[in-house]
C-alpha cells in the first residue's frame, strides 16, 4: 500500500527550495517496470500479471505500449528539473520483471534518459532480471544499448526452496545466464538472495550461499523472507499451513551469510548488501541512503528531489491515463521538514558500513550511542572517529538503534 | 394540570398497600412492573416505553436495576374501594443485598415473580429468604404463561414447597401480554396488610434510596412509618444528627408529584437540599427538627467495602478527569470509597473499595462510559485482617500493603454461597467448590431435578473469576448467591511478580498457599508471551517473599532490523519507525525493562474475567 500523503498537484510542479537542491548532488533514474509473467507468492511489490491486466500484457497498458508512457514520464520529468540538473550517474531498472520487455524497449528508455538530461561518464546502469527470462542476444543488446550491470534474482540454488517461492527457474539457470552476462561484457554481475523461506534448511541456505559465490559475482544482495500483508504467504501464513520464518534463526542465517560471503572476499557495505570492492557496490542504492535526488518512473515508482518524496499511480492503467492527459502520474505526496529530514538521514545512513556522523545526532541521541557501545551494538573505534557504525550484532538490531539515536 | 385524587395528600393508611416484587433478572420483573403501570393508568399506552422504571441507561442495557425506584398506582380493586399501591422497586443484586434489605424494610407485601419456564433462581432465593425475614406476605406469582417452554404446574410445586403455600395458590400471569394482572392487584389488596404507624407522633421516616441530582441536588425515596413529613419543618437526618430545610416533599407517580406532606404509610420522596448522598445516606431515619422522635428506625449500617482494585487511566492524563468523574459518581453512590494510588507499572490511579464485583464493574463502566475515560482496574482484592506476631494488627485491602514482618494470623472474610442447579450438575459444581477451599454447609432438593447446595467460602475465590467457571461448568444453568459469613484464618502469602528482578507492583497477589505455585506459574507464562523480547535476557519469576517458585525467560532479541528497501520506498520505512517510537512511548519501564501497556491489560483482564455473580 502507498503510505499516505498530500495531494500532488496535477501538473506534478515542485517547490523551488526543492529544486535548488538539485544542482549540487548526484542524480539518478529508477524506472519501475511493473510487470510479471506470474506473482510469486512473497512478492508484495507493484506488478501485474496478464491475468491482472484483464487477459494479456498486450494491452493498452501492458507490455507493447509502456515505454511510450514512460518515455512521456521523462519528459514530464525533464520539464519540471531545472536546467542545471546533473547528468544521471546511476539508472536502475527494477520491478516486476524489467527483461520481459524486449532490449530494444530497455534500449530506447535508457536512450531517452540520456537525450533528455544526459548521461555522466562514469554511469552505473542496470536491469534487474529473472534468470529465466534472458536469453544471450538480450543481454548483448542491453550491454550495447549502455547497461552496465545486471542484478540477477537467484533467491536460492535448492529447487525445493526455489519452488516454495514460486521462482520458476532451474538452478543451473544462474551459472548459464551469469556466463552469457559475462560474455557479452557485464563487468559487474549481482546476485539477490532470499533466506528464511518455508522448507529451507540452514544446509540448504550455506549450499545456496555456496553456490552464489562459486559463480563470481561482484555484488551480492541477501534478503531474509518478510511475510507482507496481502501476500499469497501471509494468507497461508494466517491460515497456519506455513510457520512464519523465526526472527532468531533468520539471524543465524544472516550470520552464515557474512560470514561465508566474507570468506569469500565479498566485503559487508549496507546490511543486506556485499561487494567485491568498494567499485562495486550500487551506487544506485547507495543514492537512496544518502538521500540523494532520483526520479522514480513507471506506476508505483518512489521519488526524492530535494526534500521532497512522491510516489506514482499504482496500477498501469491509471498511470497511462494521468499522462495520456498530459498531468502527473504522482498520487501523493510529502514535504519534509528539516527535523524529518534529519531523522531519515540516521535511519538511512546508519545502515551502512561508513556509517553515520554524530553531527547528525541531538544530545540525547550522543548520550544514546555511548549505551549502544556498551550494549555492543555500535564500534567503539568508530565512535571515537565521530561514526556510528553497526557491529554485526547492531545490523541485525538495527531499528532498536535507530530507535535509540532519535530518542526524541 | 389538576391533581388526580390518588395524588391528594393524607391518604387512609388502611386504603394503602405497600409491596415489592422479588424476581432473578430476565423473569420479567420490570416487564410487569410496565404492565402494571399499564393497568392502573398512571402511564398511558403511547407514552409508555420498556422498563419504565429502570432508569440508569445500565440499567435498561443489562436489565438490572441497580437503584430502588418506587411509583404510586392507584387501583380499584374488585371490593370496589379505591386503593393506593406503592410498588417499590428493589436492586437485584447481591452487592447491593443491603439496599434490598432496606427496600424490603419499606414493605409489607413482595410478590414472588417467578419464571415459569426457568423456575426458582438462587438470587431469587436469598431475597425471597430476606423478606420471609423481614415478616413479609409473600404473593407467590409465575410469570411468562405464555410463552411454549412455560411448565406452570412444575414451578407451582417447586416454589409451593420453598413457601408452604398450595400449589393452587400460586398465581400465573403474563407480563407481555397482561393477562392475570389485574387479578395479582387484587390479590394483593387482599392479601397485603396495610401499614400501620403512630398518626400523631414524632415524624419517622426510612430512606430506601437516595439519588444525586444535578438540578435539585440529593433526592431521598422514604417510606413514612409514623407521623406526618411536611415541607413546613426542617428535616434532621438521625444518623448524622444535621438538620436540613426540606426542599420538597411528593409522591410518584411515575413522574414526581409535590403533595407538601407525607403520612403513615406512605411512599415518596424527600428533597432535604443537601449535595451529596453520604448526607442522606440508604438505611437511615428522617425525623423534624422541630419534634425530632427519640429513636431512630432500626437496621441502619454504614455500608462497608467488600472487595478493592486499583483503577488506573490507560492514558496518564486522564487522571485528572478521574478524579473529578469518581467525586462526581461517589455523589450518587454512597458505598464506594477512593484514595490516590500510585503505580510503578500503571502510573497514577486510585485505589477503590466496592460493595462487590458487580458493583464494582458498574462504577467503572459508568466511568467509561459516562465520563470517556479508559480504563485499566487491578486484580480485585478482599479485606484481609492481619495478626502479627507482636500482637500489632492491620487491614489489607492491597497486596502492596502486605507486612513484610512475621505473621501471626491471617484472617480472611467469609461468605455464605447458596448454588441452585440442576442435579446432573452436582458433581462439577462440588469439584469447584472444593477448588476454592469452599466447605460444604448443606443440600437440598428444590425438586426432583434441582437442587440448592450451601457452602462457606472465602470471598476472595469467589471474586476470581469463579462465576464464569460456575457458569461454563453448568452449562449456564447454575445462579448464585451469597452473603457475609465472618472470617476464618486462613494460610495466605503474597506472590510477588519480578522482572529482571524488580517486582511489578499491579501483578502481586494475595493467595492461599496451596495456590501461590500455580498463580506463580500462570501470570509468568502469560508475561512471557506478552512482554516483547529486550536487548538482554529478561528473567520472570514468581516469589514469596526472597524464595522463587517461578520462572521464565525472555530470551534476547536478536534480530529487528527490515532488510529490504522497497524501490526507494523511504516514507514507508520512516513511518514504520515513528510507529515504533509511537508504541515505545507507551511502554512503562521496569528497571530496564520496557514493557507495553497492552501487555500490563492483557495480563489483568484475562486473570479476572469478568466474574460477576448475578448476572
Amino acid at each position: 500500500m502507498p503510505p499516505d500523503g498530500a495531494p500532488a498537484p496535477d501538473d506534478g510542479a515542485l517547490p523551488v527550495a526543492s529544486l535548488t537542491e538539485v544542482a549540487g548532488r548526484p542524480f539518478g533514474a529508477y524506472v519501475h517496470v511493473p510487470y510479471c509473467a506470474a506473482r510469486c507468492g512473497y512478492c508484495d511489490f507493484n506488478t501485474y500479471t496478464a491475468a491482472d491486466l484483464g487477459g494479456a500484457l498486450i494491452s493498452s497498458v501492458g507490455l507493447t505500449t509502456f515505454v511510450d508512457i514512460a518515455v512521456q514520464e521523462i519528459r514530464l520529468a525533464r520539464g519540471l528539473l531545472p536546467t542545471d540538473t546533473p547528468a544521471l550517474s546511476t539508472v536502475f531498472v527494477g520491478g516486476g520483471t524489467p527483461t520481459l520487455l524486449p532490449a530494444n524497449d530497455l534500449a530506447r528508455v535508457l536512450r531517452t534518459l540520456a537525450a533528455e538530461f544526459g548521461l555522466a561518464p562514469d554511469v552505473e546502469v542496470t536491469t534487474e532480471a529473472n534468470p529465466e527470462s534472458v536469453d544471450p542476444a538480450q543481454l548483448e543488446q542491453l550491454r550495447a544499448a549502455g547497461f552496465t550491470r545486471i542484478s540477477f534474482g537467484m533467491q536460492s540454488d535448492r529447487p525445493h526452496v526455489l519452488a516454495a517461492l514460486d521462482r520458476r527457474h532451474t538452478p543451473g539457470r544462474v551459472s548459464e545466464v551469469m556466463r552469457w552476462a559475462r560474455k557479452a561484457g557485464f563487468d559487474q554481475v549481482s546476485l539477490d538472495l532470499i533466506y528464511g523461506a518455508p522448507g529451507e534448511s540452514e544446509a540448504d541456505w550455506e549450499a545456496s550461499l555456496r553456490a552464489a559465490v562459486a559463480l563470481g559475482p561482484d555484488h551480492v544482495s541477501a534478503y531474509a523472507l518478510t511475510v507482507e500483508e496481502g501476500t499469497k504467504l501471509s494468507r497461508r501464513v494466517r491460515r497456519g499451513e506455513l510457520l512464519e520464518p523465526d526472527d532468531d534463526l533468520l539471524a543465524d542465517r544472516y550470520l552464515l551469510a557474512d560470514d561465508l560471503l566474507g570468506a569469500a572476499g565479498l566485503t559487508n557495505y549496507e546490511i543486506s548488501n556485499w561487494a567485491r570492492e568498494p567499485a562495486a557496490r550500487c551506487r544506485h542504492n547507495l543514492g537512496y541512503w544518502h538521500g540523494d535526488n532520483w526520479w522514480g518512473f513507471g506506476p508505483g515508482a518512489h521519488s526524492h528531489v530535494g526534500g521532497v518524496r512522491w510516489w506514482n499511480v499504482r496500477h498501469p492503467a491509471e498511470y497511462a491515463a494521468r499522462l495520456g492527459a498530459d498531468r502527473s502520474p504522482a498520487l501523493a505526496r510529502e514535504e519534509l521538514d528539516e527535523d524529518t529530514r534529519r531523522v531519515e538521514r540516521v535511519m538511512l545512513r546508519v545502515r551502512l558500513a561508513d556509517g553515520l556522523d554524530v553531527g547528525e545526532l541531538d544530545d540525547a541521541g550522543r548520550a544514546a550511542s555511548g549505551e549502544l557501545v556498551d550494549s555492543g551494538l555500535v564500534e567503539a573505534g568508530g565512535l571515537e572517529h565521530g561514526r556510528i557504525r553497526l557491529t554485526r550484532r547492531g545490523r541485525l538490531l538495527t531499528d532498536t538503534v535507530v530507535r535509540a539515536l532519535l530518542p526524541t | 394540570m389538576s391533581a388526580a385524587p390518588h395524588l391528594a395528600p393524607g391518604a387512609d393508611p388502611s386504603m394503602i398497600r405497600n409491596f415489592c416484587i422479588i424476581a432473578h433478572i430476565d423473569h420479567g420483573k420490570s416487564t410487569l412492573a410496565d404492565r402494571m403501570l399499564g393497568v392502573t393508568g398512571v402511564v398511558e399506552a403511547r407514552n409508555m416505553r420498556a422498563q419504565y422504571l429502570d432508569k440508569m441507561d445500565i440499567e435498561r442495557e443489562r436489565g438490572i436495576t441497580i437503584k430502588a425506584q418506587s411509583v404510586r398506582l392507584p387501583w380499584q380493586a374488585d371490593d370496589g374501594g379505591d386503593y393506593i399501591l406503592h410498588l417499590i422497586d428493589t436492586p437485584g443484586h447481591v452487592d447491593f443485598s443491603y439496599e434490598v434489605s432496606r427496600s424490603l424494610a419499606a414493605c409489607e407485601g413482595a410478590v414472588l415473580l417467578v419464571d415459569a419456564a426457568q423456575g426458582i433462581e438462587a438470587q431469587t432465593l436469598a431475597n425471597l429468604y430476606l423478606a420471609i425475614e423481614n415478616d413479609l406476605t409473600i404473593i407467590p406469582v409465575l410469570n411468562k404463561i405464555d410463552l411454549p417452554a412455560a411448565q406452570p404446574e412444575k414451578y407451582a410445586e417447586e416454589i409451593a414447597s420453598i413457601i408452604g403455600c398450595d400449589p393452587d395458590d400460586v398465581l400465573r400471569v403474563s407480563g407481555k401480554t397482561g393477562q392475570g394482572v389485574p387479578e395479582l392487584l387484587n390479590e394483593i389488596v387482599r392479601k397485603v396488610p396495610a401499614p400501620v404507624g403512630d398518626p400523631d407522633g414524632p415524624a419517622r421516616a426510612m430512606i430506601f434510596d437516595s439519588v444525586y441530582d444535578i438540578y435539585r441536588g440529593v433526592i431521598t425515596y422514604v417510606r413514612v412509618i409514623d407521623g406526618t413529613l411536611t415541607t413546613r419543618d426542617r428535616c434532621l437526618m438521625m444518623s448524622t444528627g444535621a438538620s436540613h430545610e426540606t426542599l420538597e416533599v411528593g409522591v410518584i407517580s411515575p413522574d414526581p408529584h409535590p403533595t407538601g406532606s407525607l403520612s403513615v404509610g406512605e411512599v415518596g420522596y424527600v428533597i432535604p437540599g443537601v449535595k451529596d448522598v453520604r448526607q442522606a445516606r440508604v438505611g437511615d431515619t428522617i425525623t423534624t427538627s422541630r419534634r425530632p422522635a427519640v429513636e431512630a428506625l432500626g437496621g441502619y449500617r454504614d455500608p462497608l467495602p467488600m472487595v478493592y482494585s486499583g483503577l488506573y487511566p490507560i492514558d496518564g492524563s486522564e487522571y485528572p478527569a478521574l478524579r473529578e468523574a469518581l467525586d462526581k459518581l461517589q455523589l450518587n453512590d454512597a458505598a464506594l470509597t477512593y484514595e490516590p494510588e500510585t503505580s510503578a507499572a500503571l502510573g497514577f490511579g486510585f485505589r477503590c473499595g466496592f460493595l462487590g464485583l458487580l458493583h464494582l464493574e458498574i462504577v467503572r463502566e459508568r466511568l467509561e462510559r459516562e465520563f470517556n475515560l479508559t480504563l485499566i482496574s487491578t486484580a480485585p482484592n478482599v479485606v484481609y485482617r492481619v495478626v502479627m506476631e507482636d500482637g500489632s494488627e492491620l487491614t489489607v485491602t492491597n497486596p502492596s500493603d502486605w507486612p513484610g514482618g512475621k505473621i501471626a494470623e491471617v484472617h480472611e472474610p467469609m461468605v455464605e454461597a447458596m448454588l441452585l442447579l440442576p442435579t446432573e450438575f452436582v458433581g462439577a459444581v462440588m469439584e469447584l467448590c472444593q477448588g476454592r477451599r469452599g466447605v460444604l454447609g448443606g443440600m437440598d432438593y428444590l425438586s426432583s431435578d434441582r437442587v440448592e447446595l450451601k457452602y462457606a467460602l472465602p470471598l476472595g475465590e469467589i471474586i476470581f473469576d469463579f462465576f464464569d467457571s460456575l457458569k461454563s461448568r453448568t452449562r449456564g444453568y447454575a445462579s448464585l448467591d451469597y452473603e457475609p459469613a465472618g472470617e476464618q484464618l486462613a494460610d495466605l502469602v503474597k506472590v510477588d511478580i519480578l522482572l529482571q528482578g524488580e517486582t511489578v507492583d499491579a501483578f502481586s497477589a494475595i493467595v492461599h498457599r496451596e495456590k501461590a505455585y500455580s498463580y506463580g506459574v500462570s501470570m509468568t507464562t502469560k508475561l512471557r508471551e506478552l512482554i516483547p523480547r529486550q536487548q538482554f535476557e529478561v528473567p520472570i519469576q514468581a516469589a514469596i517473599g526472597a524464595r522463587i517458585i517461578a520462572r521464565e525467560n525472555i530470551r534476547a532479541i536478536r534480530k529487528d532490523v527490515l532488510a529490504k528497501c522497497y524501490g526507494g520506498d523511504i516514507t514507508r520505512k520512516r513511518k514504520l519507525l515513528e510507529k515504533q517510537k509511537e508504541g515505545k512511548k507507551r511502554m512503562k519501564t521496569i528497571g530496564r525493562v520496557e514493557v507495553p501497556q497492552e501487555a500490563f491489560i492483557a495480563a489483568l483482564s484475562t486473570d479476572t474475567g469478568k466474574a460477576t455473580p448475578g448476572k
